[in-house]
């Protein structure tokens, strides 16, 4: 009995790092655009969904696989991006507008974007095949499936690499600049405006390899984004608000929780996990975060 | 009156009741909507979880408790949606707006979630609800449903109305222009908005309260439909937000423009025009139909 | 002797790493006219904000006639007769000049519906914005916003009044007529804390004055003290 229940609890913490780390993939963009820009981006999901229905048919028409039909179309969803913010900005935020508009255009964005999915692609649920799909690596009597490694080291070597990008390169620090203090941004020469837009554009860039490893772990469907809505949030909330390091570590947490919760609960009831933790983070913080 | 008249000749056929109805739900959605969305300016992204927790509450009182009164119903698809907007918002309502709102977003898929796996009320299968043949003094169920949907939206627009125009209502919209500013001009911010809150929730568990004899067969897909939460929000944002009239001039554009759609054109582009409409007025005419007509009277007078 | 009406006692406030107030202690009596000064980033304004309630201190104890309101939510300390203007104005973009003034009438000063109007009115003419009662706020230039700012506080009937920065890039004209305002509303028996940077407005007006500096309360005083304070001046001036 003991051993048994050693086994599945061992089962589902090593599920939930590598869920973790895939968590964290996706949520890095929301972090740039929620966590660092303040922009409430409630579509970043579907983003991602569209960055897995993309690799989709580039998988399923060309064979490329998957990992690489993430990365190909980052360029054009970091234009996408871009086009997205410079509607957001000109239409919300230079009125200095209440969120509610802002946050009433994002959900507008996501329905048109999941709607269009359904249409062209209908609600039958997708994946993608490659080789190391379906396989798994046995380490240490734990068995590592490939579906949620492969992504879970993918999307670690993503984050790394934005944390590098934030802390290191030109740009990446004018990012970081921005979210801080405008003025001292705008004395270095560089516009705010520009420095926004391409961090917002960055940030759909990432939901194209996001998706492409979403559609690695499991089968997606246009609906398959709204689980995910409260997860990005809570990942993002939980680990500070614009500090990638604490969104992965964030994003293990929920990973965890997640797993123990599916093994031990029911898995019908993960999905309300991160919810349950994003109540339990904004509850805890100090009140002084109200009415930012 | 004008109603009476028009349902006695219509609902004799069947497709015009059906499509009222739906029309009169959303009225009384979009109004929910607007108390908490125009006046508060908390966006509740959740509206299905509110309207399927009234059905859910009305089809159980029909089911297993054996409770056909419509009143009976009503109340209860009242009480339970308006004690999880109060709820929700006890939880939320202190923290930033869009948390409250990505709060909503979740209940939705959780509540969604728990239902399908509940089996006292049929899980992902549903439950059958039959509806009574006959009703009192009308005759035919079918008429007195629509009578009661008449009579439901008026008393929302009624509550919406009373809210606009009295002190609560103006608590409500200096919160909506500037939170911080109205709590130290001594508005008891979290007060009003849990108010704001509860009564939205109550009035859209009203509105969900009747669909279990309307549809006949209550199952989660259809209680829980993204159309909800679509709609209550595009219909005030298209017909505008700051006062009563607006939700309901959206609903009923909207409404009728999606009834006469439904026959042409499938209901997923349906749906696509919906969210694109919806995106065009939010980012163009962001004080709708109303704010477009005020501006259009300023100027001929001018 | 006048009775103390606000007692600042001890007030902690951090954000974070970072220490806004760092046990600030000072008493504002009934009547007076008091001065919040010191350089920028010192605390001025976090401290308003916990005097009104927009945030809560971490540290110390607020007390109002003898009262601690430290836990009190901001919009009962309004109702109690604490009353405080904004730096950057925050009108109801949504409503009249009037209507804005309506707010706080009703709310916290407990003023009938029928009544508000009228008196709203009555507080736009004594401030002199009584022509652009029924205008919308959108339209109005600073000076107007700022006295919209302070009309607004009046309006809730305060016993302290508390001015932040109400001056802060208006002319010279402009400048005296505000502090005409807050004299005028301090003969009617209202304390007003004015938190200024012009100077002459400062020491003309007060009768005491506190000087904060990064956190810390460097000095008190009469103006004349504090003009030949040493401290005041290298704070100002910086090392």
């Amino acid at each position: 009995m003991g051993s048994k229940f050693m086994e599945l609890l061992l089962n589902a913490v090593k599920d939930g790092l590598l869920l973790g780390g895939f968590y964290g993939a996706i949520s890095v963009g929301l972090t740039i655009s929620f966590g660092l820009l303040d922009v409430v981006n409630i579509a970043h999901p579907i983003f991602i969904i569209l960055g897995s229905y993309i690799a989709y048919v580039l998988n399923s028409t060309w064979g490329v696989d998957p990992l690489l039909a993430g990365l190909l179309p980052a360029p054009l969803f970091y234009w996408l991006g871009v086009a997205v913010y410079r509607v957001y900005y000109r239409s919300f935020e230079r009125r200095g507008e209440e969120s509610l508009r802002g946050l009433v255009f994002f959900f507008g964005i996501l329905f048109l974007i999941e709607v269009s999915l359904i249409i062209t692609y209908g609600v039958d649920y997708r994946l993608v095949s490659a080789g190391y799909i379906g396989r798994s690596l046995d380490l240490g009597g734990l068995s590592f499936a490939y579906r949620l490694l492969v992504p879970f080291l993918a999307g670690s070597l993503l984050t790394l690499a934005l944390f590098l990008f934030l802390t290191r390169s030109f740009y990446g620090k004018a990012i970081m600049g921005v979210s801080q203090d405008r003025f001292a941004l705008q004395l270095m020469g560089a516009d705010p405006v520009k420095i926004k837009t391409i961090a917002f554009g960055l940030s759909i860039a990432t939901t194209s390899l996001a998706g492409a490893l979403l559609i690695i772990i499991g089968p997606v469907e246009p609906s398959v984004g709204r689980v995910y809505i409260g997860r990005v949030f809570a990942v993002v909330v939980l680990g500070g608000m614009g500090s990638v390091g604490g969104t992965l570590v964030a994003a293990i947490i929920v990973g965890v929780a997640e797993s123990l919760t599916s093994i031990f609960v029911g898995p019908a009831w993960s999905e309300a996990v991160s919810f349950a933790l994003l109540l339990l983070a904004l509850a805890v913080r100090p009140s002084g975060l109200f009415g930012r | 009156m004008l109603a009476t008249l028009l349902s006695q000749r219509f609902i004799r056929n069947q497709y015009f009741f059906f499509a009222g109805y739906v029309i009169l739900q959303y009225v009384i959605l979009a109004t929910a909507w607007n108390i908490l969305g125009g006046y508060t300016g908390y966006v509740n992204f959740g509206t299905s979880a509110f309207f399927a927790l009234g059905a859910y509450s009305a089809a159980i009182l029909i089911n297993k408790l054996g409770v056909s009164h419509f009143l009976a119903l009503v109340v209860a698809g009242g009480l339970v949606s308006g004690l999880l907007g109060l709820g929700i918002g006890y939880l939320t309502l202190r923290l930033r707006g869009v948390f409250f709102s990505i709060a909503t977003l979740a209940l939705a898929v959780v509540l969604q979630t728990a239902i399908i796996n509940w089996d006292y009320v049929g899980g992902a299968r549903g439950i059958y609800v039959l509806r009574p043949k006959e009703a009192p003094f009308f005759g035919h169920y079918v008429e007195f449903l629509f009578i009661m949907m008449v009579l439901l939206s008026l008393v929302s627009v009624g509550v919406a109305w009373w809210i606009e125009n009295s002190w609560v209502g103006r608590g409500l919209a200096a919160i909506r222009d500037n939170e911080e500013a109205a709590e130290c001009m001594g508005v008891p911010i979290l007060k009003l908005k849990l108010f704001a809150t509860t009564v939205s929730g109550i009035l859209m568990g009203v509105a969900g309260a009747p669909f279990p004899y309307y549809i006949t067969y209550l199952e989660p897909s259809s209680a829980f439909n993204l159309d909800y939460a679509v709609n209550s929000l595009a219909m005030p944002m298209i017909g505008g937000t700051t006062t009563w009239i607006g939700p309901v001039i959206g609903a009923v554009l909207l409404g009728t423009a999606q009834q006469l759609a439904t026959v042409t054109i499938s209901s997923h582009l349906n749906l696509l025009l919906v969210g694109v409409i919806l995106v065009a007025f939010v980012v163009l005419a962001p004080e709708g139909i109303v704010g477009l007509a005020q501006r259009l009277r300023r100027r001929k007078l001018s | 002797m006048a009775e103390a009406l606000l007692e600042v006692q001890g007030v902690v406030k951090r954000f974070g790493g970072f220490t806004a107030l760092n046990g600030v202690s000072f008493e504002v009596r009934e009547g007076e006219r008091f001065g919040l000064i010191g350089p920028n980033g010192s605390g001025k304004t976090t401290l308003i904000n916990c005097i009104s309630g927009a945030l809560r201190n971490d540290g110390g104890r607020i007390l109002f006639r003898g009262i601690d309101i430290t836990r009190t939510p901001a919009y009962r300390r309004t109702r109690l007769g604490i009353a405080r203007s904004f730096q950057i104005p925050r009108p109801f973009s949504s409503m009249t000049v009037a209507e804005n003034l309506c707010i706080p009438l009703e709310y916290a000063a407990g003023v009938r519906d029928a009544d508000a109007p009228g008196e709203a009115r009555e507080i736009l003419r004594r401030i002199g914005l009584e022509s652009k009662a029924d205008a919308p706020t959108g339209g109005l230039t600073q000076i107007e916003l700022r006295k919209l700012e302070l009309a607004r506080a009046m309006a809730a009937r305060p016993s302290l009044l508390i001015s932040d920065e109400a001056m802060a890039g208006l002319s010279s004209a402009e400048v005296d007529e505000i502090l005409a305002l807050l004299g005028r509303l301090n003969a009617q028996g209202i304390t007003v804390i004015m938190i200024e940077h012009i100077m002459r407005a400062v020491m003309s007006f007060s009768e005491r004055i506190v000087v904060l500096d990064a956190g810390d309360k460097i000095a008190e005083g009469t103006p004349g003290e504090i003009v030949n304070n040493k401290d005041v001046e290298k704070a100002y001036l910086g090392e």
